[in-house]
């Protein structure tokens, strides 16, 4: 994934029935591509917070950025630029493991610092959380053993402390 | 106080100052009809509730206040999606409140049951199901600031029927809190103050005039701002009457079928001062050869219009009249008697050039041939001129709405109701009934397209009934004209299910049937008695069949995708032009 067509945004929603229909219906009608989408609550039960990574190639940002604004559950938007986030995503994969395998999947698995969750007699399931970049390298890696079954949760995204301090 | 919900909910309307709902109950809305008898609300009982949603626009385009509209659940709801849809592009305040299947029924494809806050919520401001009746009037309260705050538009309240049985205790909210929703209202002095350097320094300006203007109430404060910069102002569709076109600055409709001197104004500026309007593709026509040479200033008081078509130099999220009224400030600050004399020297030469294109290219139409077909430019006209010049005038789309606007002289603001970004055919007989019911005291005309009252014409059972006195004109050419008229221009004359015919129905009978005066002109020597006769009926609404000629076309014409530059004037004009360049030596 370049850096240069996704953008993260962050955004606060009321925690109300259907929001996440009018935010993903906002997209799908005007168009927008979403790359990903991670909802969770907040620490304040009345909030959600929607990560979004849209493909800006499909609109200017700043044009789904004020669309989005319109929705009267949408509290706020924030924009980060990968370079200036920190972001996170969870992996869950299972992948075939026969006795050959298995060794060299769980020293790849501690490399990456995961964590073997699940043991099958063919198969081992990991979980691995970390930088989406790294995430997807792991999955390459996971390629030629023979993935069973793969699950990953979308991205969330905090701005950079460093990057933060730089420009104030 | 203990009230059901159905009582809360229409106490709440009362307390929002609703006088007239437009409606028709059914299963799931029975409980809210109830305490209807009992309320100071008129209730307008239509024949359909796509007749009750465009009652409910037209009503709130010529008061300014929201139209209220009820309906019952599933197919009620579904058919007031049209209006919803219709309301929403353009800008419509308009609350609706539709019944639902009781809340433990909801997902069980029980009957008369839909998802109406998810069909709908595409095409509203806003939304709500409502799922406790101690909500009502917070929801109410909240439903009306949304549709009538910020850029207005249509909201829908859904309220499931043991929700409108249960008991709640009365209040009224004091306030609103809306935490995702503060609409925009005062400019930016610093964007207001660049606007002013634009202004002052344009030598070929245009306002650029649009429906926001009328939105924000602010066609006093507009004729402010011409009188003080002496710029030639364009009203779009959504605007005609903002400005009146009297006045020596007022250049009329631009877009698809904007007049040439309009249209070129645009097309040739420096600077386009685009106020409550959007850049719409039936403005613009191939927004990359629009206004090509154009600074822009856009004033508009959605955030997501600012840069949504074309980038302006200059962009102000406001309320359109405070900001036309800052700009009016800003440029009085500015000017002396010797700066304004240099200034209309500056604008003189544009002036001279505009006037030039109005001698060259005015509208244009052939009157009646030998054939003594019926032109319906010429019906419009008559009506015009033999109506006073507060009449309203509503409209479908297609044809007839083009020359209605084109032809109809405008001269007050709220005096134009018509379907512009959504193109519903069958707005007008509804809207003219809620424009009427809205404003008593005017002659209210709807002028129709034969295919348009096709669609909706069963409201004047509504009009009769409920003494509401509207007349229609039908351009009646036996065809879906605008379809038609593609079909002749770039479907090589292939006609591909056109056609209507001019007898079938039988407009007259079928107006009689509906309680109204129906009355048909097939000449233009008919045509001013039949509108003296119309205008002498004011117990019962009527009905004008004009037969006009099928084979008109409207003229001047940008096609679709095309760029305004390349705007086709009438055939004759066209042949005129190339005469006179040809002998003046011109290729």
């Amino acid at each position: 994934m370049s850096p240069i067509r996704h953008h993260i945004l962050s955004v606060l929603v009321e925690n109300k029935a259907g929001v996440l229909a009018r935010v993903a219906g906002l997209f799908a009608r005007r168009g927008y591509n979403i790359f990903s989408l991670a909802v969770a609550p907040t620490d304040d039960e009345t909030l959600s917070r929607i990560t979004i990574v849209v493909d800006v190639e499909s609109a200017p940002l700043e044009q789904i950025i004020n669309q989005l604004d319109k929705l009267i559950n949408v509290v706020e938007i924030t924009e980060l630029h990968p370079a200036e986030a920190r972001e996170a995503e969870l992996l869950l994969v299972t992948v075939a493991a026969d006795a050959d395998a298995r060794a060299p999947l769980i020293q790849l698995c501690g490399v990456f610092g995961g964590r073997i969750v699940d043991v099958g007699k063919d198969a081992l399931t990991i979980m691995l959380a970390g930088d989406p970049g790294v995430l997807d390298d792991f999955e390459e890696l996971m390629k030629p053993y023979g993935i069973v079954e793969l699950q990953r949760t979308g991205r969330v995204a905090l701005p950079r402390l460093a990057s933060a301090a730089l420009r104030s | 106080m203990q009230l059901t919900g159905a009582q809360a909910l229409i106490r709440s309307l009362e307390h929002e100052g609703v006088e007239v709902v437009f409606g028709l109950p059914g299963g799931a809305i029975l409980p809210v009809y109830d305490p209807i008898i009992d309320s100071s609300l008129r209730h307008i009982l239509v024949r359909h509730e796509q007749g009750a949603g465009h009652a409910a626009e037209g009503y709130a385009q010529v008061t300014g206040r929201p139209g209220v509209a009820m309906v019952t659940s599933g197919p009620g709801a579904t058919n007031i999606v049209t209006p919803l849809a219709d309301a929403y592009m353009d800008s419509v305040p308009l609350v609706v409140i539709s019944g639902q299947v009781p809340t433990a029924a909801i997902g069980s494809d029980a009957f008369q049951e839909c998802d109406t806050t998810g069909i709908t919520m595409g095409v509203t401001k806003h939304n709500w199901l409502i799922t406790s009746a101690e909500d009502i009037p917070r929801v109410i309260r909240e439903a009306f600031h949304v549709a009538t705050t910020g850029r207005p538009g249509p909201v829908l309240v859904d309220i499931p029927k043991d929700i409108s049985n249960s008991m709640m205790d009365w209040y009224w909210p004091e306030s609103i809190e809306m935490r995702g929703y503060s609409p925009a209202s005062d400019p930016d002095p610093s964007a207001i103050a660049a606007a002013v350097e634009l202004i002052l320094s344009a030598a070929r300006p245009v306002l650029y005039v649009g429906g926001g203007v009328l939105k924000s109430r602010a066609a006093a404060a507009l004729a402010a701002l011409v009188e003080a910069t002496g710029i030639p102002v364009v009203t779009t569709l959504m605007a005609r009457g903002a400005f009146p076109d009297s006045h020596p600055l007022c250049l009329g409709m631009p877009g698809m079928h904007g007049n040439y001197t309009a249209v070129t104004a645009m097309q040739e500026a420096d600077l386009l001062v685009a106020l409550g309007s959007r850049f719409d593709d039936r403005v613009t026509g191939k927004a990359s050869a629009f206004a090509p040479k154009a600074k822009v200033i856009h004033v508009d008081i959605d955030p997501a219009e600012i840069g949504k078509v074309r980038r302006p130099d200059v962009g102000i999220v406001a309320d359109c009249r405070l900001a036309i009224e800052a700009l009016v400030a800003g440029v009085g600050e500015r000017s002396s008697e010797a700066a304004a004399a240099e200034r209309s020297e500056q604008l003189r030469p544009w002036l001279a050039q505009i006037t030039e294109w109005q001698e060259r290219f005015p509208l244009y139409y052939e009157t009646s041939d030998e054939s003594g077909r019926l032109k319906p430019q010429f019906v419009v006209e008559a009506l015009r001129d033999a109506t006073p010049d507060d009449t309203i005038v509503v409209s479908g789309v297609g044809q007839h709405q083009m020359w209605a606007s084109q032809y109809w002289r405008f001269e007050h603001p709220y005096t134009w109701v018509n379907s512009g970004g959504l193109g519903t055919m069958g707005y007008a007989v509804p809207a003219a009934i809620g424009a009427k019911v809205g404003r008593p005291d005017k002659l209210v005309w709807a002028i129709d397209g034969d295919g348009c009252f096709q669609m909706t014409a069963q409201e004047l059972v509504t009009a009769t009934s409920e003494r509401i006195p509207i007349k229609v004109a039908i351009l009646n050419n036996a065809y879906l004209g605008m379809v038609r008229q593609w079909q002749h221009m770039f479907y090589e004359e292939r006609y591909s299910e056109v056609y209507l015919s001019p007898d079938l129905p039988d407009y007259v009978m079928w107006a009689e049937a509906m309680g109204c005066v129906g009355l048909r002109v097939d000449s233009p020597d008919e045509v001013h008695s039949a509108i003296e006769k119309a205008g002498s009926i004011d117990d019962r609404p009527v009905v004008i069949d004009f037969r006009t000629d099928s084979m008109e076309q409207v003229y001047p014409m940008v096609a679709a995708g095309t760029s305004n530059s390349d705007i086709i004037v009438h055939p004759s004009q066209a042949k005129a032009e190339a005469k006179a360049e040809a002998k003046a030596g011109r290729p």
